[in-house]
């Protein structure tokens, strides 16, 4: 496969970046797409220029730390997909694909595709914890939980936070990553403790990052490679307003 | 947002129902706006009932613009002012799946607030009179909607409405908690649907029926 590519070029936070054409020829259909990028970048080192800065780890789809809009989706084209397990099968011969970082305000770009998601880690600090007793592991099943929550929790719990909801969404917003870790630790016994101050802490924390308001549009479940569901947010708005009624 | 849209919906679908008091006779549509004013007396005064209504109304609209605002601002502040379109790319201009109702709901508001200020001073007060002012309600409706443009207008106003209606309805109820599964994000988008249609639909069979001469 022969493979046009245009990439967000931007050299660091300050610069104001543009996108730039490149080909990419003999593209095997099995490469994932950080593999293709791999292979441009290795024709970029050899001739000279920079390679493209883009964010991997584990590139199983688990970690969250890929994550591209591709053609304009969040994580490309295909549903309930990270940009590391997207193939090149899911592409033509003879594309011109748009490559860029995601976007929105708390996410600064550092360089090129590689954007800042801190805003993520200090919404966890603010409320996405539970109050454990530390020392040895506790016997299973001391605490019992029900089948069907522990089911949903662990659904919930699939949020690797890559931020494609932020990405995807036409305002910005981060409610589907915090609807994910409210529901997560508020469906579980160890999480009630904090339930209430969870959700309002979180929220909080999001506004003050600078990520913008739900308006049940639905992108984020749309872009979501782990399939978090947008019923979760009416979850998150429960919790908020019982956190609310619970205060006074 | 949620609360202020419901208000105003319930009262959409009130004041839809009253409308359709059109195909009864002009005595009694007359009557309907008559007993408007006299709801709740001797408790309450002349138009007593009628006010409060209509001090809700302003308030939720109030509530409802103010949320928008904020919404919207903070929606720009996130998003370098740019919202859905701040990619490069044009492969997807709609998102991966995002409807027209939601795409349009902020610019959708303003048009539909230009509309209830005409409609107003067209019905209400009949500052804008077309085809003849009257102290009869009922001529009012029938002077007005025998004029084709007058028609139109409104058509217009209430397609801009339904859209509104489509996406807000569904947001509102998803935004009060009442989404809870997939499944019922269906439903409640089927509701939405529905309940927008019966609104657009029942407010405009009154002006079409007053032009193709089945009221007058």
């Amino acid at each position: 496969m022969n493979i046009t590519l245009r990439v967000w070029r931007q050299r660091n936070s300050d610069d104001t970046g543009q996108m730039q054409t490149y080909q990419v020829t003999d593209v095997s259909p099995d490469m994932s797409f950080l593999e293709m990028l791999d292979v441009l970048n290795e024709n970029l080192t050899i001739s000279g220029e920079d390679p493209i800065a883009f964010d991997s780890d584990c590139r199983e789809g688990i970690c969250g730390m890929c994550g591209l809009v591709i053609n304009g989706l969040a994580h490309g084209p295909k549903e309930r997909v990270t940009t590391c397990q997207l193939h090149m099968r899911s592409f033509s011969d003879g594309d011109v694909i748009d490559v860029e970082p995601w976007r929105a305000e708390p996410f600064t770009v550092i360089k090129d595709l590689i954007v800042d998601r801190g805003a993520f880690d200090r919404i966890i600090q603010a409320g996405g914890f539970i109050t454990a007793p530390t020392g040895t592991a506790p016997d299973a099943h001391a605490v019992p939980v029900p089948k069907l929550d522990a089911d949903a929790a662990f659904d919930a719990a699939t949020c690797i936070g890559c931020g494609a909801c932020v990405a995807a969404c036409p305002n910005g917003s981060a409610s589907l990553f915090v609807a994910a870790k409210v529901t997560h630790l508020g469906l579980l016994p160890q999480g009630q403790p904090e339930r209430h101050s969870r959700a309002l802490d979180m929220v909080a924390q999001a506004d003050l990052e600078g990520f913008g308001g739900c308006t049940q549009i639905g992108e984020c479940t749309a872009a979501c490679p782990k399939g978090i569901q947008l019923d979760l947010i009416s979850r998150l708005n429960r919790d908020v307003l019982g956190a609310l009624a619970h205060r006074g | 947002m949620a609360i202020s849209g419901v208000i105003l919906v319930l009262f959409l679908l009130a004041h839809m129902y009253g409308n359709l008091k059109v195909f009864e006779g002009q005595d009694a549509f007359d009557g309907y706006s008559h007993h408007l004013r006299e709801l709740g007396e001797p408790i309450l005064p002349y138009s007593g009932a009628l006010w409060i209504i209509r001090v809700v109304l302003l308030a939720a609209i109030v509530v409802h613009a103010v949320s928008a605002i904020t919404l919207w601002r903070r929606a720009r502040r996130a998003t370098g002012g740019k919202g859905g379109a701040r990619y490069a790319s044009s492969k997807a201009p709609r998102g991966a799946q995002r409807s027209y109702a939601s795409f349009t709901l902020r610019w959708g508001g303003v048009t539909i607030l230009l509309f209830v200020i005409y409609h107003l001073l067209h019905l209400t007060t009949n500052t804008i009179a077309p085809g003849g002012a009257s102290d009869s309600p009922f001529e009012r409706v029938v002077n007005g909607f025998s004029i084709w443009w007058v028609v139109l207008s409104y058509t217009i106003a209430l397609i801009a409405l339904a859209f509104h209606l489509r996406h807000g309805i569904w947001a509102a109820m998803a935004t009060l908690g009442a989404n809870t599964s997939p499944t019922r994000r269906k439903n409640l988008n089927i509701i939405a649907v529905v309940v927008a249609a019966v609104i657009v639909v029942g407010f405009l069979v009154p002006p079409f029926a007053v032009l193709l001469g089945l009221v007058g």
